[in-house]
C-alpha cells in the first residue's frame, strides 16, 4: 500500500537552528496519524510543509503522488483544494457569521447556487453540531465551537485530507471529549485520512491508529499507541507518561547551579 | 565605531529588503486587479469602510480648513483692498495643495491606520493563513480590493473636502466679513483653471491614495504577528505615510507648478 503523504529526508531550518534533520514520514489513506512531540519540535512547521506555506531546504513531501514544492502555483492551490486544515486558533474570518465562514471555500471555488450552498453548509454543520449557531459571529464562540465551525469549514469542499494542529489545547474536558470524537468520526464516515498534531497524549492516543514521535528534529519513535506505551525507551516512556524529569532534563541546560551560586557578582 | 557602521549596514539592507518586498506586494497586486473586476462587489465592501466612513473627518475638516482660510486670507488682502479675490485665493489653495494633502494626511490617519490594523490583525489570528490553506490567494481577496477602494476613495475625498472648504471660506467671507458673494464667486470661476489647478490637484490626489494604501495594506500584512508588532506597524503607516505625502507633494508642485 502506498502513502497518501511520503515524507523523505526532510530538512528545514531556521536560521542555523535545524528544525527537521533528516526526518522521513508515511501517513496512509483513511487513517488517523498522530504527530506528537515536545512544544517546538516543529510540528506545525511540519504542516505548514505539507501544506506548501513554506519550503524546505531539503527533502521532498508527496501528497497523493504530487511533489508539493515542485508544484506551480495554480497546481499547488488546486491541491490545496483537496487539503483540509484546522488551525490551533479556528482562524475563522471575524467580521462573517459562522454560516458565511462554512460558505466561505464554496463560494470561492464553486459556482453552486445560492440555495445548494446553504443545503451544504447546513449539512456540515449539522455534522459538527452547531447547525443552531449559525447566526452567531466567531467572536461569540467558545473556542471549542471556533474548532468545530474550523472544521465544518475545512470539510466543506469535500477534502481527501485534513490536517489539525494542537485541535485540543486549551479545551474544557467536554468539548475535548467532542473533538476527540469528531476528528475519528469525520475520518471514518467521509473515508478522509488525517493527521493530528498535538502534545494531548492521552487524547490522541485514543483515536490515533499511527503515532510519530518527534523530538530534536528527528523521528525518536513511530507505531500504534499501544506499541509506543510498550517501547523501552527511556524518552518515549518520559513523553508518554508524561515524566517532570528523565531523559529531558527538568533543567535547561548550562551551567552547573553550584558553579552559578559561586561565581560571585561579576558572573551573571 | 566598527559597530556603528555594522549597525548602519543592517539597517539599510533592512530597509532596502522591506522596499523589495513592498514592491513585490504590489506587484501581486496589480496583477490581481483584472480578476478583481469581475467581483467589483469586493471593492464596493471595502470603498464604504475605506471611503464612507472617512467621509465625516473629512467635512469637519475640509469646512474648518475654509473657515479659517477665510479669515486669514481676508486680513492679509483687505489691506490692498482686494478682499474680492478671497475666493481665488481660497480656490487656489484648497484645490492645488491644500484639499489633497491635508485629506491625504487625514486619510492615512483614518483609512490607513484602520487597514492597516485589521490586515495586521488577520495575519496574527492566521486568516490569511487559513485563507492560503482554503486556496484561496489573500493578497487577492484581501488586500486587492482595499488597495483598489483605497484609490478611488482619495481623489473623491479630496473634492470633498475642497468643496467644502470653499463653502466655509464663502461663509466666513460673506456672512461674517462681508465680502461681495458674487465678486468671491466670479473672480473665483474665473482664474481657477480646470487643466492647471483641478487636474493637477486630482493627480496629486490620485498620487497620495496610491502610496498611503500601498503604505497601510504592506505594513499590516508584513506586521510582525503581535499586538506589539501590529501596534508598531500601525504607527509606522501613519508616519511613513505623512512623510511620503509631504515629501511628494513637493515633488509633484516641483513637476506642475514648478515654471
Amino acid at each position: 500500500m502506498t502513502p497518501l503523504i511520503k515524507i523523505r529526508d526532510l530538512h528545514f531550518y531556521r536560521g542555523n537552528k535545524a528544525i527537521f534533520d533528516g526526518v522521513d514520514i508515511d501517513i496512509y489513506q483513511g487513517k488517523v496519524t498522530a504527530i506528537m512531540g515536545p512544544s517546538g519540535t516543529g510540528k506545525t512547521t511540519l504542516l505548514k510543509l505539507i501544506g506548501g506555506q513554506l519550503r524546505p531546504q531539503r527533502g521532498s513531501i508527496v501528497v497523493d503522488g504530487e511533489d508539493v514544492h515542485k508544484l506551480s502555483r495554480k497546481a499547488l492551490y488546486a491541491l490545496r483544494k483537496r487539503m483540509g486544515m484546522l488551525f490551533q486558533s479556528g482562524a475563522l474570518l471575524t467580521d462573517i457569521n459562522v454560516f458565511d465562514n462554512v460558505a466561505f471555500p464554496l463560494r470561492e471555488h464553486t459556482e453552486l447556487p445560492e440555495s445548494m450552498i446553504r443545503d451544504l453548509v447546513l449539512m456540515k454543520l449539522q455534522a459538527v453540531g452547531l447547525r443552531n449557531a449559525r447566526n452567531m459571529m466567531p467572536a461569540e464562540l467558545s473556542g471549542g465551537m471556533a474548532r468545530r465551525v474550523a472544521l465544518a469549514r475545512a470539510m466543506a469542499l469535500d477534502p481527501m485530507m485534513i490536517m489539525y494542529d494542537e485541535p485540543f489545547t486549551g479545551q474544557d474536558p467536554i468539548s475535548m471529549g467532542t473533538l476527540v470524537n469528531l476528528i475519528r468520526r469525520v475520518n471514518d464516515a467521509m473515508g478522509l485520512t488525517s493527521i493530528l498534531v498535538s502534545h494531548d497524549v492521552a487524547e490522541t492516543a485514543q483515536i490515533a491508529d499511527d503515532i510519530y514521535l518527534l523530538s530534536g528534529g528527528k523521528v525518536i519513535d513511530q507505531g500504534t499507541p499501544e506499541q509506543l506505551q510498550k517501547s523501552g525507551s527511556g524518552w518515549v516512556e518520559q513523553f508518554m507518561q508524561g515524566l517532570p524529569d528523565g531523559p529531558v532534563p527538568f533543567h535547561y541546560p548550562g551551567t552547573e547551579f553550584a558553579d552559578d551560586l559561586l561565581a560571585g557578582e561579576e558572573h551573571r | 565605531m566598527i559597530d556603528f557602521i555594522r549597525g548602519l549596514g543592517r539597517w539599510g539592507l533592512g530597509t532596502l529588503e522591506r522596499l523589495g518586498r513592498a514592491t513585490l506586494l504590489l506587484v501581486q497586486i496589480l496583477t490581481g486587479l483584472p480578476e478583481l473586476m469581475l467581483r467589483f462587489s469586493l471593492v464596493v465592501q471595502q470603498l464604504f469602510y475605506v471611503g464612507v466612513l472617512s467621509v465625516l473627518i473629512i467635512l469637519v475638516s475640509g469646512l474648518f480648513v475654509g473657515m479659517v482660510l477665510g479669515l486669514q486670507g481676508y486680513n492679509t488682502l483687505v489691506d490692498f483692498g482686494a478682499e474680492e479675490s478671497l475666493g481665488v485665493l481660497v480656490s487656489l489653495s484648497l484645490v492645488r495643495e491644500l484639499g489633497p494633502v491635508v485629506s491625504a494626511l487625514l486619510f492615512a490617519g483614518r483609512a490607513g491606520s484602520a487597514l492597516t490594523a485589521e490586515v495586521g490583525l488577520m495575519k496574527s489570528t492566521e486568516q490569511l493563513s487559513g485563507m492560503e490553506m482554503m486556496a484561496v490567494d489573500p493578497v487577492r481577496r484581501v488586500i486587492a480590493p482595499r488597495f483598489l477602494a483605497g484609490v478611488i476613495s482619495m481623489p473623491l475625498l479630496a473634492a470633498i473636502f475642497s468643496a467644502v472648504g470653499v463653502l466655509g471660506a464663502f461663509l466666513v467671507g460673506h456672512g461674517l466679513l462681508g465680502v461681495d458673494g458674487g465678486a468671491f464667486w466670479s473672480q473665483m470661476q474665473a482664474k481657477t483653471d480646470w487643466y492647471d489647478d483641478v487636474l493637477n490637484g486630482v493627480i496629486k490626489s490620485i498620487v497620495f491614495g496610491f502610496v498611503v494604501t500601498w503604505i497601510a495594506l504592506f505594513e499590516g500584512y508584513d506586521a510582525v504577528p503581535t499586538s506589539e508588532g501590529v501596534g508598531r506597524s500601525t504607527t509606522r503607516t501613519v508616519v511613513h505615510s505623512a512623510f511620503a505625502i509631504l515629501g511628494l507633494d513637493f515633488v509633484l508642485t516641483a513637476l506642475m507648478f514648478g515654471e
